[in-house]
């Protein structure tokens, strides 16, 4: 067989995987969207869950997503930030370091299940924070802060030394080269990568399994005293979320019209997910352009 | 038949004695000395990059070091704003004003506001053009938009940039070509009111276009700044230096007056090296 031939042969089946692997995507996700969709109505992802009767919704759980994803990003993006800047712009060579980055991908890769049990036992048993938003955010925290990590690290490391070389030699501090010159010019590729780990955290169940909870006790939308039990705002209640509550629904639930409950909350989910990574490139190529040309 | 002569090194039809390494003096005449270097040594490591760096440059003259590739006349230049502190191990003295830059006690940040640098690759910030001129003096100091403006104009009048661009200064740097940029870059650094300016290849990366027009602005500079520049291009240190320091191994081989140097070098490597023999 000739070279030629040969690599007909490997541009062919290479094109094959390739399209399979989309073609499986594409199966999936039209699948969910053609058994959810039908079951979506403003009622429907508006209203409380119902344990026993049809008719229910998933407001609740959709709200709790949201304002879970919000909280934990709140806790998880200074601590990401501060550790990529050392990592990428501060650390030598050393002991410190080589911990500080085993750490780091040791923590990526422990289950997610794991992080919530382990949350479950510190947070929600030990210093008594019960199944709460706040266990809950802080167990996400854990499952998001590597990945984060890494993915603002990469973002600074794309900014070329020749600017960090240019502040300095202008008498600038490190510091202040990182936090005036590097970080803006990172920014979009930095926002890219919260985005997309939003879309991961959103979609997240198994951590939140005990830490969250599994309940979604009715909210006063009125009232957004977050120190009041019925408040959406208030951080020590439980709240179940979609992705828990689809996992639910599936193990437990007795409402009739389970099935169309599930279908309907899947496709809500995967339109979001998909919404954030969709949005987060488009989001970053903008902000380069607004931030470059200013 | 096949000539088999072999070339003999040009230093054997030198009958002179030649000697092995020759310093002008410069603190014998009448000049102003604007910084010196006293048992200067860098090493990377185990590395010894630099061994015997002993020069002295004339205030508002250029000065340019020259040699091979490795020879170490960039970490030469690097070493006199400490540049290299992180990377590397410098040892010896630099006087600058009476005083010796190298030790813990300078204040690098400060001293590199009066010895400023530009680089090889142009590298304007991602910021306007106005911004990255003003961005490292608002840093430190308080001035109002009426003495900003007006030294973002010197600036750019003295990089010789001014005309070009003095209707978009609100525009990205990063859409600048390399002449340009590499242009903004030398203004951002004479922004700062240095005292001497370092050069560290700055027009090898650009076209002959970009890079004539570079020269240009650095003899125009000499009134106000002293400027030492590594250059790899011999036709440019001929150009526009005064002195030129010939670097070899890590030793700093000859150093004299550029036409003394380009038409009768006193060290055979010298002539060796700027007749194109090696490097």
């Amino acid at each position: 067989m000739n070279a030629k031939r040969a690599d007909k042969i490997a541009t062919g089946v290479i094109y094959a995987i390739s399209g399979i692997v989309a073609l499986i995507l594409i199966a999936m996700l039209a699948f969910i969207l053609i058994r959810g969709v039908p079951n979506l109505s403003w009622h429907f992802l508006t209203s409380p869950a119902r344990a026993f009767e049809a008719g229910g919704g998933i407001g609740i759980q959709l709200f709790n997503s949201f304002y879970l994803l919000i909280l934990a990003m709140i806790i998880s993006f200074p601590i990401a930030l501060g550790a990529a800047i050392y990592l990428n712009e501060y650390s030598k060579k050393g002991k410190f370091t080589t911990v500080v980055r085993t750490a780091i991908e040791i923590l990526s890769s422990l289950p997610s299940v794991v992080v919530g049990l382990f949350g479950f036992l510190i947070f929600v048993v030990q210093f008594h924070l019960g199944f709460s938003i706040l266990s809950g955010a802080i167990a996400l925290t854990f499952f998001n802060l590597p990945l984060l990590t890494r993915s603002i690290e990469t973002s600074l490391a794309q900014i070329p030394n020749l600017q960090r070389e240019a502040g300095s030699a202008l008498g600038l501090s490190r510091w202040e080269t990182v936090i005036h010159i590097i970080l803006p010019a990172a920014v979009p590729s930095i926002v890219t990568g919260v985005v997309l780990s939003a879309g991961r955290v959103f979609g997240e169940a198994a951590a939140l399994i005990y830490t969250a909870g599994q309940s979604a006790p009715a909210l006063n939308f009125a009232d957004w005293n977050p120190f009041n039990i019925s408040s959406p705002l208030n951080p020590m209640r439980p709240a179940e979320t979609l992705a828990v509550h689809i996992w639910k629904i599936n193990s437990e639930g007795i409402m009739p019209d389970a099935n169309a409950v599930s279908a309907g909350a899947s496709a809500v989910l995967i339109i979001v997910v998909l919404l954030f990574n969709l949005s987060a490139r488009k989001i970053g190529a903008q902000l380069y352009k607004k931030l470059t040309s200013a | 038949m096949v000539n088999n002569i072999e070339l003999k090194p040009a230093s054997e039809f030198i009958t002179e004695n030649m000697p092995e390494r020759y310093i002008y003096d410069l603190s014998a005449g009448d000049h102003e000395i604007a910084i010196s270097t006293k048992d200067l040594q860098v090493s990377y490591g185990q590395n010894l990059a630099l061994s015997e760096g002993d020069l002295s440059f004339e205030r508002y003259k250029i000065t340019s070091l020259i040699g091979a590739s490795g020879s170490g006349k960039s970490t030469f230049l690097r070493s006199l704003n400490r540049m290299n502190d992180s990377v590397a191990t410098v040892k010896g003295n630099i006087m600058y004003r009476g005083v010796d830059i190298n030790t813990k006690a300078i204040d690098v940040y400060e001293m590199r506001r009066h010895i400023g640098m530009v680089f090889q690759r142009p590298n304007p910030f991602a910021k306007s053009i106005y911004n990255n001129i003003t961005f490292a003096l608002t840093q430190r100091g308080q001035y109002t938009k009426q003495e900003l403006d007006e030294i973002v104009e010197t600036s750019l009048k003295q990089a010789a940039l001014w005309d070009q661009v003095k209707d978009e200064l609100d525009k990205s740097a990063l859409a600048l070509s390399g002449g340009q940029a590499q242009r903004l870059v030398i203004a951002r650094a004479l922004a700062l009111k240095p005292d001497i300016l370092l050069l560290d290849e700055p027009s090898s990366a650009l076209d002959p276009i970009s890079s004539a027009q570079v020269e240009d602005t650095l003899l125009k500079l000499k009134d106000q700044y002293t400027i030492i520049i590594v250059t790899h291009n011999m036709q440019q240190a001929a150009r526009i230096s005064d002195y030129t320091a010939f670097f070899h191994m890590g030793k700093v081989i000859e150093y004299d007056l550029t036409r003394k140097i380009f038409t009768r070098p006193k060290v055979a490597l010298t002539n060796d090296y700027i007749s194109g023999n090696f490097g």
